[in-house]
């Protein structure tokens, strides 16, 4: 299976220019486990899926991928074994839903190879997970917000890697889709043992689907391990400075943050 | 799933779509090149005397035709090569920078980079008189060393955008001034060197300034071409491109000297020829369509440019005008267009 691969960043430390956002952070990706990081804005989530994913090289510390310093490794093969879906991608002009998903499959492809039967299945497949086989000749440009989305998760799941970083894959998705993409990723993570690292922001979400939750605050690592062990109201407060009151999910079983605010709280609410 | 390979499923709707696509893309670019080569052949018929195409096909083959082996192969010959390469270089180049930086307006010739070629080549010429290989040199290490500058200048962070094409401006200004005052300085100067220059012109086409370009052009638009797919990717931003494969700094690399070089060669010969760079790449998405590379289509474009802008300056005015008035004229309006368009959005350049 493909739980064999290991992706650990070992005391990074990260900035840009001679800004240091996340110092000398460590971290382990359980391999074949959905990984969730919750955490402020600014905080450096995605300054760290951007050093995991070998575009960003820290200043020291290192991220090691099957045993070797990731940057040492030739991008290509990188790119077939991880994927990843930026916060923010760039659609060129004009592209077509079809052409975009396609290019997912470039670190599979040679210079002038052809376009093989293998590549067209993992893009019908790709597109038909995301529900977005209806949008293929549709220009990228004139979807909506939540089915660019998809598109983009398309794109990510086409190029078939055993392990998957995502940054924010829900923003612009409604409750129905968050919860299908989520449950889409749940799915790939059993069926073929994807590792899934993904930054969202709805902590009970976040509870919800992983198996490992990763807190961060201030560029640092604040917390991590099983959703239980890491959603504390001590944690919500120490990493959004938020009052909270943690309850367990009727639906899943997980912990459910309930924020407390200045207003609507019934009785005097005391965090737990 | 036991279906015999004779009996293969009706092709999908999306490789339908996608081979369509790439079929319209191929088609446009096959029509582009037809139109090139329709012009290269009209700019050496026509003229002061009219050749026609068995005299002219018998002078590219090297016999001796009277008249049209020193018309055609000594005079329009030359021209209407520089006009095809250079054209195509400037395209190629050209859409290689606003692909690689997401932006219409970073282009060579808007950001300085041509005006930094010819800058040194006035220089070369005017002022240390050196020979004209020389001048391809000295064009290449001024392009490539004012692309150097703007870089510097403009990196933040590694961030490359509205600021990088601001700082180029403003060097272009520079050195077009540079351009301007040692053509004034300079005493037996005559006008039609000196436009050649200023906006660019195929006057000065002789075999010996020809040459270094097409043989610049046989090395460096290979290398480009290498890099489309990786520069394709890079649209979709670092991250991404990164993520699927692409080595972000290398080929950013690869692609900038490549296309600075071809500036330079292309300058070198027939002068920053006005805003070709500029307009081959957003012409030719309109004919070819989004999906693939740009640089073959551009390249063409670029060459229809020159040649169509030339042959209209030599023959459909009373004066003869150099390219470069012709492609000014028509991209000015363009780049008040863009600026116009961006304006309005609220956006940034
Ligand atoms: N390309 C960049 N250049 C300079 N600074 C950057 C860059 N990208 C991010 N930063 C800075 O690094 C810090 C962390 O940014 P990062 O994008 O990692 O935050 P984040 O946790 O993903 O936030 P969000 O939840 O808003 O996406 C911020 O202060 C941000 O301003
Ligand atoms: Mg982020």
């Amino acid at each position: 299976m493909t739980d064999s691969h290991t992706l650990v960043a070992e005391h990074v430390r990260l900035g840009y220019g001679d800004r240091t956002v996340v110092d000398g952070l460590d971290l382990a990706v359980p391999p074949g486990r959905i990984t969730t990081i919750v955490g402020a804005n600014a905080c450096g989530k995605s300054t760290l899926l951007r050093a995991l994913s070998r575009l960003l090289a820290p200043s020291s510390g290192q991220v090691v991928l099957d045993g070797k310093a990731v940057h040492t490794q030739p991008t290509k093969a990188v790119a077939r074994t991880m994927g990843l879906l930026p916060q923010s991608p760039i659609a060129p002009e004009g592209i077509a839903v079809a052409d975009l998903v396609a290019r997912g499959r470039s670190p599979h492809q040679r210079m002038l190879a052809r376009w093989a039967v293998a590549d067209e299945r993992a893009v019908e497949e790709a597109l038909e997970l995301t529900g977005t086989t209806d949008l293929v000749d549709r220009a990228v440009d004139e979807l909506s917000g939540g089915q660019r989305q998809r598109v983009w998760i398309a794109m990510a799941l086409a190029q078939q890697t055993d392990i998957l970083l995502l940054d924010e894959p829900t923003t612009y998705l409604d409750i129905c889709h968050q919860i299908e993409v989520l449950d889409l990723l749940t799915d790939l993570n059993r069926s073929r043992g994807t590792t899934i690292v993904m930054v969202l922001h709805d902590l009970n979400l976040a509870a919800r689907y992983a198996d490992h939750l990763v807190a961060m605050c201030g560029g640092r690592l604040l917390a991590s391990g099983t959703p239980e062990e890491v959603l504390t109201a001590d944690a919500v407060e120490q990493v959004f400075g938020l009052r909270s009151q943690v309850v367990s999910d009727p639906v899943s079983g997980k912990p459910m943050v309930l924020p407390i605010g200045r207003h609507h709280a019934v009785s005097p609410a005391t965090p737990a | 799933m036991s279906a015999s390979p004779t009996t293969r499923p009706a092709p999908s709707a999306l490789r339908l779509g996608r081979r369509r696509r790439a079929a319209s893309r191929r088609r446009a670019a096959a029509v582009l090149g037809l139109l090139v080569l329709a012009l290269f052949a009209v700019s050496l018929m026509v003229g002061q005397t009219f050749y026609g195409p068995g005299e002219v096909w018998r002078v590219i083959l090297g016999q001796e035709v009277p008249g049209a082996s020193f018309t055609v192969g000594t005079l329009r010959l030359p021209r209407a090569v520089l006009g095809l390469v250079a054209g195509a270089a400037l395209g190629m180049a050209g859409v290689t920078f606003q692909t690689m930086l997401r932006n219409p307006l970073a282009s060579p010739d808007i950001i300085g980079i041509s005006a930094g070629a010819s800058a040194a080549a006035v220089v070369g010429i005017v002022v240390l008189r050196v020979d004209e290989a020389l001048v391809s040199g000295l064009a290449i290490v001024a392009a490539l060393a004012t692309a150097l500058v703007i870089y510097l200048l403009a990196y933040r962070d590694g961030v490359l955008g509205t600021r990088l094409i601001l700082i180029g401006i403003g060097i272009a200004a520079m050195l077009d001034s540079v351009v301007a005052y040692v053509i004034v300085r300079a005493a037996a100067w005559d006008l039609q060197v000196a436009m050649r220059w200023l906006t660019g012109s195929l006057n000065g086409a002789t075999w010996g300034v020809v040459l270094p370009l097409v043989l610049a052009a046989v090395v460096l638009m290979p290398a480009l071409l290498g890099q489309a797919r990786q520069l394709e990717l890079l649209q979709h931003g670092d991250d991404t491109a990164s993520a699927l494969g692409v080595r972000v700094e290398r080929t950013r690399l690869t692609v900038i000297v490549a296309a600075v070089a071809l500036i330079a060669f292309a300058t070198a010969a027939a002068g920053p020829i006005a805003f070709v760079a500029f307009l081959a790449g957003p012409i030719a998405a309109r004919i070819v369509g989004a999906g693939g590379s740009l640089m073959v289509p551009a390249a063409l474009t670029g060459s229809l440019l020159v040649l169509a802008a030339d042959l209209a300056g030599q023959h459909l005015f009373g004066t003869r005008y150099p390219v470069g008035v012709i492609t000014g004229v028509l991209g000015a309006p363009y780049l008040v267009y863009l600026l116009i368009r961006t304006n309005r959005a609220g956006g940034s350049l």
